[in-house]
């Protein structure tokens, strides 16, 4: 009985060490550890403000995704798609040494040609909803070209840039919205005509009465492309060797200004697609009100928690939507919906300090190498 | 002539909040730390000010309540900042990730509080904190009808913090120091200088100009809370571009700023431009636009404290 014990716990201390000395370990753990620090940090929030509520709020919260069946799974895999996207978005950027606040409003711009595409220009046919996808990728692409000019050509700070840009497409979305679009009944745009909604592609038999759509492999497509684009290519190593030392690449002769502004140009392409993706759907219709639409702002936690990587950024995202239903769930509780936002900034504030929780785990992954050798020596 | 007092009236008002958190940003950026965080810190200086000013204000004379909600701001602001400071310099983070961090915190946190304790997001001012005349002062010919009418608390105190901030900046020894760390902190460290506390100072002193600011935007625009400060704590960054981190210029670029941002909620009063029937949106987007305008001409040749945005690492070289 004791030898079983014994094997049982070699066995994983095994699969420990395998864990610990894996390459993605110190980035992947310091992730976690931020998410972990996050949700306590929301959790004694939530104790502060109302602790008899707090423990059951708490679970509603982690597992509010997961409830519901194959109908809640479907959903949730509809609420990850455009924060796949934006997170995407954010992440090229980042990956190629910019950061990409203006994800909101490229995917705003999107959204906006995606729904007059769809509400008016019905003489497409069954093909409205491809031309619909295609006006979003090229309407964000531009708003994303105009920071990356700016900062490639005229040395523009592309966070700021990128925000004023967030505000304008915000106005702009509202006043074409008014002038051409405007259904004055329901206070907002007109929804999308059958036609342009993106199709179930069979989804919806997997995913019985869900919202689930194509959107959701369209996602995972981009993510596909962008991983290939990333790692692959030759296109994407020069963007990777721009973002790392903008002069050293100018030296090896890397057109370092027309990198800028293609980063830049794809990754607001992909922040258009999100908005296609909310809004080419029934049901739903582009809201002419003066807020910028935040899905762009969660991007960029999506993007952080995910490391940056696409792969990283598809789990950070269905992650993030789990949190979010959780978060629609617990007002049963008692508790407003922002407190998942609490989390998620904590969530991100801990990732900052990640590098100094990373010095920590490479100091614990050293010290169980050496104890291994140790042990093997003895 | 009425009209351009009251356009010159507003835009001081509109002024002075932009002002302020950019003269924030100047003294931490100046140190060597970015500090894309004070949206965050001017909402949530202005939501606790916010809070603050409601609670006391009906028992309270209106300027002092003002008073004591813009000095709650700086505290809170001054708090809040230390996160920021604590993981640029200590924790030598990403500068941007952890104001990012900060930005996304505060309106959850101020929206979250206030609809837990009091059922809804806005925060209702009643008073009214405009000072109709100041005694005297307001009887001189036009700079009386400018500055002392129908005038904001918050335009006496910008002025002077701008007075204070040149002199500190400029013609004392921790201001020397200050502009340092930002430019060249590893022979600042060579002289004995901490840099480590001068930059928290940088970022505090940003920190508690931001809170001011988050105040006195809720005080001079809406007379309300309602969970945002319409990204003047973005342009307050733009502002510093602008006036290339020097203090005057950057009260000439915050003007500048504030008389856009006056033609855009004003337009209707204005004569000739109502008469244009443009659409509000248009001038909404007015003051982003002329931002981006102005910073595709000023960026070229920037005057940026070179240090600013690396950790400090005594190790590098």
């Amino acid at each position: 009985m004791a030898e079983n014990v014994g094997k049982f716990a070699s066995f994983f201390k095994n699969l420990w060490d395998r864990i610990v000395n894996s390459k993605n370990f110190p980035d992947v753990s310091s992730s976690v550890v931020s998410i972990v620090l996050g949700l306590l940090f929301g959790l004694i929030i939530m104790i502060i403000v109302n602790p008899s509520n707090a423990f059951p709020g708490f679970i509603k919260i982690i597992s509010g995704g997961f409830t519901g069946g194959l109908k809640g799974l479907g959903n949730q895999l509809y609420t990850a798609t455009p924060l796949i996207l934006t997170g995407l978005s954010v992440a090229f950027a980042f990956r190629t040494g910019l950061f990409n606040i203006g994800a909101s409003g490229q995917l705003t711009i999107g959204a906006f040609i995606a729904v007059f595409i769809g509400v008016r220009w019905e003489f497409l046919g069954s093909f409205q909803w491809v031309v619909a996808i295609l006006g979003a990728i090229l309407g964000g692409a531009i708003w994303g070209a105009i920071p990356g000019i700016l900062k490639a050509y005229r040395n523009v700070n592309e966070v700021v840039a990128s925000i004023m840009l967030n505000y304008v497409a915000m106005y702009l979305n509202s006043l074409l919205i008014l002038k051409f679009i405007y259904h004055s009944d329901i206070a907002k745009a007109y929804a999308v005509a059958p036609t342009a909604e993106i199709p179930t592609f069979g989804l919806d038999l997997l995913f019985p009465k869900s919202s689930i759509n194509g959107a959701f492999i369209i996602a995972l497509l981009v993510v596909f492309i962008i991983h290939i684009v990333l790692n692959k290519t030759t296109f994407g190593y020069e963007l990777k060797a721009v973002g790392f030392n903008r002069h050293a690449a100018k030296y090896a002769g890397m057109n370092e200004k027309r990198n800028i502004v293609l980063s830049m140009t794809i990754a607001g392409a992909i922040a258009g697609l999100a908005g296609a993706a909310i809004f080419l759907v029934s049901g739903k219709n582009l809201d002419p009100i003066h807020v910028i639409i935040p899905h762009g702002f969660d991007g960029i936690a999506i993007s952080l928690l995910g490391l940056s990587s696409p792969i990283g950024v598809t789990l950070a995202a269905l992650f993030y939507s789990a949190l979010k239903i959780g978060g629609f769930y617990v007002q049963i509780n008692d508790f407003n919906p922002e407190i998942i936002d609490i989390i998620i900034a904590s969530i991100i504030y801990f990732s900052a300090l990640s590098l100094f929780v990373r010095k920590y785990v490479l100091k614990y992954v050293k010290d169980r190498k050496e104890k291994l050798a140790e042990g093997g020596n003895k | 002539m009425d009209v351009l007092y009251f356009i010159l009236q507003l835009a001081i008002a509109s002024t002075i909040p932009l002002a302020l958190v950019a003269f924030g940003a100047l003294f931490s950026e100046r140190s060597g730390v970015v500090n894309i965080a004070l949206e965050g810190i001017m909402l949530m200086g202005g939501f606790v000010g916010a809070v603050v000013i409601a609670a006391i204000e009906a028992s309270v004379p209106a300027q002092l309540a003002a008073l004591i909600g813009i000095l709650t701001g700086a505290v809170v602001g001054l708090v809040y900042s230390l996160l920021h400071a604590y993981a640029a310099i200590n924790m030598k983070s990403n500068q941007i990730i952890s104001a990012t961090a900060l930005n996304l915190f505060a309106p959850a946190f101020a929206i979250f509080m206030a609809r837990t304790f009091t059922g809804t997001q806005k925060i209702t001012l009643e008073g009214t904190y405009k000072i109709k005349e100041v005694p005297f002062l307001s009887e001189i010919p036009i700079i009386g009808d400018i500055l002392f009418k129908q005038a904001f608390l918050s335009t006496y105190i910008g002025i002077a913090i701008f007075i204070v901030a040149t002199i500190v900046l400029y013609k004392t020894k921790f201001g020397l120091r200050l502009r340092a760390c930002g430019e060249n902190p590893h022979a600042a460290d060579s002289l004995g200088i901490n840099i480590y506390k001068i930059r928290y100072a940088g970022v505090m002193i940003s920190g508690a100009l931001a809170g001011m600011g988050g105040v006195l935007f809720v005080l001079s625009f809406a007379n309300d809370f309602n969970a945002t400060v319409s990204g003047f704590g973005f342009l307050a960054l733009a502002v510093l571009i602008f006036g290339q981190w020097h203090p005057g210029k950057i009260l000439m670029a915050a003007v500048f700023f504030g008389l856009m941002r006056v033609v855009s909620s004003a337009h209707a009063a204005i004569g000739f431009l109502d008469a244009l029937k443009l659409p509000g949106e248009i001038y909404s987007m007015i003051p982003y636009i002329a931002t981006l305008v102005v910073l595709a001409f000023v960026s070229k040749k920037s005057a940026a404290p070179l240090a600013a945005g690396t950790p400090y690492d005594p190790g590098k070289r």
